[in-house]
């Protein structure tokens, strides 16, 4: 078992809205899992809550990952410990360049599992073999993180990085928004060139659509801060068809 | 883009002079005067202790010079401290001189229960004292108290005792003595806890006799939870000489209240050379004493030769905000020196300062504000945007931002920009049929929308219409 | 009165000053004295200096070095290197003029027309070359410090570089304070360049430690007609040191400088830069990185003049400040009524990253001319959370992150230096300086 949640709750700090009341979902080491559900629904919560982001609080449940309480360790560690989140808005870091960005990172995701840096000529051939993964133009590696980047190539560089790191897990936010139908075949194709046994994925989404190009395993449903319904990938195409008021009627609302 | 001076200037058109008998006092300032201001007004000894002790410091002091305004000596023995239309002795105020109806009606203010605007309340100041304070029995119904200041010094004395010079302490600047010592007239406004004032209150203030001076007082004080929105206009005659005006305006909001102070400033700005005009040297304070306070000044200043105005928030409760939007005109010789301070003193305080100048002619335009960051204002907050907007070469732009920050939780921003108006756009104006005159008014109102918007729409419109009448004939 | 003791030094020694210096930096000494004793030092409660008190700083009682001694260095020469770059390097020790340019190197620029060395040596073989230039930028009459240094100023750098020669390498010039006893130094630099000419300075500020030190430098710069002038100057200073002075500007047309100041290690220091760009098409670039913490107190007063028509300027500066250290900075834009087509640009941000650390800003536009593009920003807060979240989400420690981003706030501002080599010297040190790494220059002795 790679990643247990059991009755996860969380509120925003700065206005104590609780937002996840009672999340509860396990993702074994070679799985897809789909995360759906209308806007507002507590998608994005929920992949930030798992990364740690300061603005939400958790107010009850446990999450277990790789064996360890990862509601213990702080942002940094659960990178290290494997887990990774693409943004769904990457943010912009004027003056930090990609490269310096992305050594300061792998560097401290080695020395965390006791490796020695990389030299600066093994990590650039790491960058450059990476990139090929999301046909990043080698140029970006020179620009400051994410700034001045269009829409998509914020999107493939999130992938990229993912490349770079190697999860175990990766929680893909939205990564489909505001991707055109190129972008997000190579969006896709990296995240599926990156998969296998060992690792794992969960696709946050709104559209059925990347799930045709990432085909999960399971399908759930979030809803009001809690998972209403998990079935296979039909349920994604279930509920392309019908829509989230089905849901909703199903929920007798 | 040529500068052709083809516009025949708009005169000022509040210029004209009332013609009615002016009760004056001996021009000068001495202890007698402040006396006789006090006795005229019936006043209570703790009031004329207040003025005396007031009058005692500021012949201490020297008029300030930091401003970048070029002030000529101005004679304080030379000025009417106290002029008052003679009919004001008249006890009944339905029964106001219909001379005085006939000078606030040419101003856009009627003031008879005919013609009254609905849904606002004005208090007309002529000189150094209040003619005519309309609605005030609507008003009263809720609690609300809208009077003369005057008035409320006889009626209301323990309300004005506790809180007149709290914000803007007589010793806080030289006009602030001055003024404390012969203040005449001005508005007291207050309400009352829980009570939303239902429309407008609004004072109008007029310079008419010639050689006085106006020094009027405005205090107004917001209990918890209620709010009011408060407007304020001027003007005055056209003459060759300067006059002064040297206000102070106090606002106190408490817990959970919220003020809304507008002004249109519009005293005469003197003649094309430069003669004449209004020296308007202006303290207004807010106060956010409660916590979640706020407090919102908005001004349009277009008229006066010389502006030294820096209407500013002290954020003393947590929460509280501060917010100051300015648009400031300044044509022909005008010179101003105006802005806000933000004090942060409370936690989670916040403010924000938009300021937009407009110079034209041979004016001088200068924005001066302070950001204050006190060692235990955590997570204060404020954003300032200064930009100034040249009409001419001959005119002058200045920004004097300053930024003290003591609490290392704050996040305290600045912008300012200065550019002359864009040649690109008046050209696209003109080829789409539009005249050079006419493009420079929708830019301009552009450039001043965000502050022109925070006004009352009655005070809007006459808003834009002083914007573009100040600025004709500046740019040919 | 702290100004009473500098008023007897000078009228005491009066004689042997004269005696010890060149007639043309006599010619205004007495003119600068009396300013000074008119004006004395700047007090708190004039505008711009709220946040320095200067007579506080001449308090302890240094006396001046009216002999114009040299306090002997033992040991190895000083170095102060930057890696990758050859320099013709000079010293002002305390306020004596030193060289340290080999004959070879000498001659060549000889040849070329270059004078160069000592202020009072070229003042006495050069003294119309001099007259002409010297005390008529910086403005004694009306600033009491400067008239204090053109009081008692007796040496410095000089640099003359003729019409159309340029200088290949940097110069470097090496301020060193160096005594066994508490010591006010007060020198005079003078820096030329006639139509044309090209010329790279690098100048270093160092101190020891041990003794209390006071400097006032004034450095005086003339920058001709098409001429390109490079300024670099890095402080890294003893906490008990006490900087001030300034450097006075002034450009011909068509003439571009690019003046850079990098506080690493500051003390106290009160730094003031005046530009005029006194003919059309002048440009100039004025940068600053400061990094303050303990009790460093960092106060940069600024003023960029545009005296003429289509010039441009674009001023950056920042500070970091931790602990109790206090950051001020005043930033003057002034264009004049005539200076059409004017481009100024003026930003200042700051990050204060603990509960005493104070900032003051104060940048200012006035402007008389219309035809302008002017702006300027300053802002004072803390490192972004968001971009700090993002890193830590990348498995980068918190204390990384902080630093990461810290370089990162600082790096536009040291991207200007127009050398290479000394801008990646630069990088090197500040992040030396924000890990609190050994951060001095490297060899050099003074800092060990």
């Amino acid at each position: 078992m790679l990643l247990e949640i059991k009755d996860l709750h969380a509120i925003i700090k700065s206005n104590g809205k609780e937002i996840l009341k009672g999340i509860n979902l396990t993702v074994n080491s070679g799985e897809v899992h789909a995360i759906m559900g209308p806007n507002g629904s507590g998608k994005s919560t929920l992949s930030s809550v798992l990364a740690g982001h300061p603005a939400y609080e958790v107010t009850g449940g446990e999450v277990i990952f790789n064996g360890k309480n990862l509601l213990e360790l702080s942002p940094e560690d659960r990178s290290h410990e494997g887990l990774f989140l693409s943004f769904q808005y990457p943010v912009e870091i004027p003056g930090v360049s990609m490269t310096n960005f992305m050594r300061a990172a792998v560097n401290e995701h080695r020395a965390y599992k006791g490796e020695e840096a990389l030299s600066a000529s093994e990590f650039l051939k790491l960058m450059k073999s990476r990139s090929e993964y999301v046909e990043l133009d080698s140029k970006l590696a020179g620009r400051a993180v994410n700034e001045g980047f269009s829409g998509g190539e914020k999107k493939r560089n999130e992938i990229f990085q993912m490349a770079m790191l190697e999860p175990k897990l990766s929680i893909l936010d939205e990564t489909d928004s505001g991707l055109d139908i190129d972008a997000l075949r190579i969006v896709a194709g990296g995240v599926n060139k990156l998969k296998n046994a060992d690792n794992a994925s969960i696709v946050i989404t709104h559209y059925q659509r990347l799930l045709d190009y990432i085909v999960p395993d399971f399908v759930h449903i979030l809803y009001k801060g809690k998972i209403v319904k998990t079935a296979g990938k039909e349920l994604a195409l279930e509920l392309e068809e019908k829509g989230y008021d089905w849901i909703k009627k199903e929920l007798g609302e | 883009m040529d500068i052709v001076d083809k516009v025949t200037n708009e005169d000022y058109k509040y210029g004209f002079e009332t013609q009615i008998e002016t009760e004056l006092f001996p021009k000068g300032i001495s202890e007698d005067i402040v006396r006789m201001i006090s006795k005229k007004k019936n006043e209570p000894e703790w009031m004329l202790e207040f003025r005396l002790e007031a009058f005692r410091y500021w012949k201490t002091q020297e008029m300030p010079h930091w401003a970048h305004l070029s002030i000529p000596e101005i004679d304080y023995q030379d000025i009417y401290y106290y002029a008052a239309p003679k009919s004001e002795s008249s006890k009944n105020p339905d029964d106001v001189d219909p001379e005085l109806l006939k000078t606030f009606d040419k101003l856009g203010i009627p003031l008879s229960e005919q013609k009254m605007l609905s849904g606002m309340a004005v208090d007309a100041v002529m000189d150094s004292v209040s003619v005519k304070t309309t609605q005030q029995e609507a008003l009263a119904e809720l609690g609300i108290i809208f009077c003369s200041i005057g008035e409320a010094i006889k009626n209301y004395p323990e309300l004005v005792k506790k809180y007149l010079g709290t914000v803007v302490n007589y010793t806080d600047n030289f006009f602030a003595a001055l003024n404390s010592a012969v203040f005449s007239d001005g508005t007291f406004v207050y309400i009352p806890k829980g009570v939303r004032c239902p429309m407008e209150l609004s004072t109008y203030f007029r310079i008419n006799a010639k050689g006085s001076g106006q020094f009027e007082r405005t205090l107004i004080v917001v209990d918890d939870d209620s709010y009011v929105s408060y407007l304020e206009g001027c003007s005055a005659p056209m003459r060759d000489e300067n006059q002064l005006h040297a206000a102070i305006v106090e606002l106190v909001a408490l817990e959970n209240s919220e003020i809304k102070y507008s002004t249109v400033q519009n005293w005469y700005p003197g003649d094309k050379e430069g003669k004449g005009g209004i020296y308007n040297f202006v303290t207004k304070r807010a106060l956010c004493k409660g916590t979640n306070s706020k407090v919102s000044w908005t001004q349009v200043e277009t008229g006066s030769a010389i502006t030294w105005k820096y209407p500013s928030c002290v954020l003393m409760g947590d929460n509280s905000v501060g917010e100051f939007y300015s648009v400031a005109v300044t044509n022909n010789f005008q010179q101003a020196d105006t802005g806000t301070k933000m004090i942060h003193i409370g936690k989670n305080t916040r403010s924000r300062i938009v300021s937009k100048g407009i110079s034209a002619g041979q004016s001088q335009n200068s924005y001066r504000g302070l950001v204050k960051v006190t060692a235990n204002a955590e997570n204060a907050r404020n954003f300032s945007q200064c930009d100034s907007l040249l009409l001419g070469d001959r005119c002058g732009a200045h920004t004097f931002p300053y930024m003290e920050i003591n609490n290392e939780t704050a996040v305290v921003e600045h912008e300012a920009t200065t550019s002359k108006i864009s040649e690109d756009q008046v050209f696209y104006c003109n080829q789409r049929g539009i005249k050079t005159e006419d493009a420079i008014g929708l830019i301009v109102g552009g450039y001043a929308k965000e502050v022109i918007n925070k006004l009352p729409m009655e005070f809007a419109v006459e808003a834009k219409n002083l914007l573009s009448v100040s600025l004709e004939g500046s740019v040919g | 009165m702290v100004e009473q003791t500098y008023k007897d030094i000078y009228n005491k020694f009066h004689d042997e000053l004269l005696g010890n210096s060149p007639e043309v930096l006599n010619s205004v000494r007495e003119e600068a004295f009396e300013v000074f004793e008119r004006m004395g030092f700047p007090t708190m409660d004039q505008e711009r200096y709220r946040r320095s008190n200067i007579p506080s700083l001449f308090e302890p009682e240094y006396g001046v070095n009216i002999k114009h001694l040299m306090v002997p260095i033992n040991g190895q020469p000083f170095r102060c290197e930057v890696p990758g770059l050859h320099t013709y390097t000079f010293y002002v020790v305390n306020d004596v003029f030193a060289s340290d340019v080999n004959k070879e190197e000498y001659n060549a620029l000889k040849e070329k027309g270059v004078i160069f060395g000592s202020l009072k040596t070229i003042a006495e073989e050069h003294p119309e070359l001099v007259k002409k230039y010297y005390a008529k930028i910086a403005p004694h009459k009306s600033e009491a410090v400067i008239a204090f240094n053109t009081t008692f100023a007796q040496d410095g750098f000089f640099v003359y570089v003729p019409k159309n020669v340029t200088i290949e390498k940097p110069i470097q010039l090496i301020n060193v304070m160096h005594a066994d006893f508490d010591f006010l130094a007060n020198s005079r630099n003078l820096i030329i360049l006639d139509e044309g000419a090209e010329a790279k300075v690098i100048v270093c500020d160092h101190s020891e430690k041990d003794r209390k030190f006071l400097s006032n430098r004034v450095t005086e710069i003339y920058i001709g007609k098409n001429a390109r002038y490079s300024h670099h100057k890095m402080v890294d200073s003893a906490r008990a040191t006490t900087s001030i002075g300034g450097v006075y500007i002034k450009q011909m047309e068509g003439s571009t400088s690019n003046i850079s100041d990098i506080v690493l290690n500051a003390g106290f220091v009160r730094n003031d830069v005046h530009i005029d760009l006194a003919e059309k098409y002048a440009e100039t670039t004025l940068c600053g990185v400061c990094i303050g913490d303990e009790h460093d107190h960092i106060d940069n007063d600024t003023f960029i003049e545009h005296s003429a028509s289509n010039c441009k300027s674009t001023e950056l500066f920042k500070y970091i400040l931790d602990d109790c250290a206090v950051g001020s900075f005043a930033g003057r834009i002034l264009v004049d009524q005539d200076s059409q087509k004017t481009e100024a640009y003026q930003s200042n941000k700051n990050i204060c990253s603990s509960t005493h650390a104070k900032m003051y800003t104060k940048p200012q536009l006035v402007i008389y001319a219309d035809d302008v593009k002017c702006s300027h920003g300053a802002t004072v807060g803390q490192i972004d959370d968001g971009a700090l979240f993002y890193l830590r989400s990348r498995g980068i420690s918190e204390k990384e992150a902080k630093m990461l981003l810290k370089l990162a706030f600082t790096n536009d501002i040291i991207e200007k230096i127009d050398i290479e080599a000394l801008r990646n010297r630069i990088k090197v040190l500040v992040e030396k300086r924000f890990r609190g790494e050994q951060h001095r220059c490297t060899i050099c002795n003074s800092c060990k």
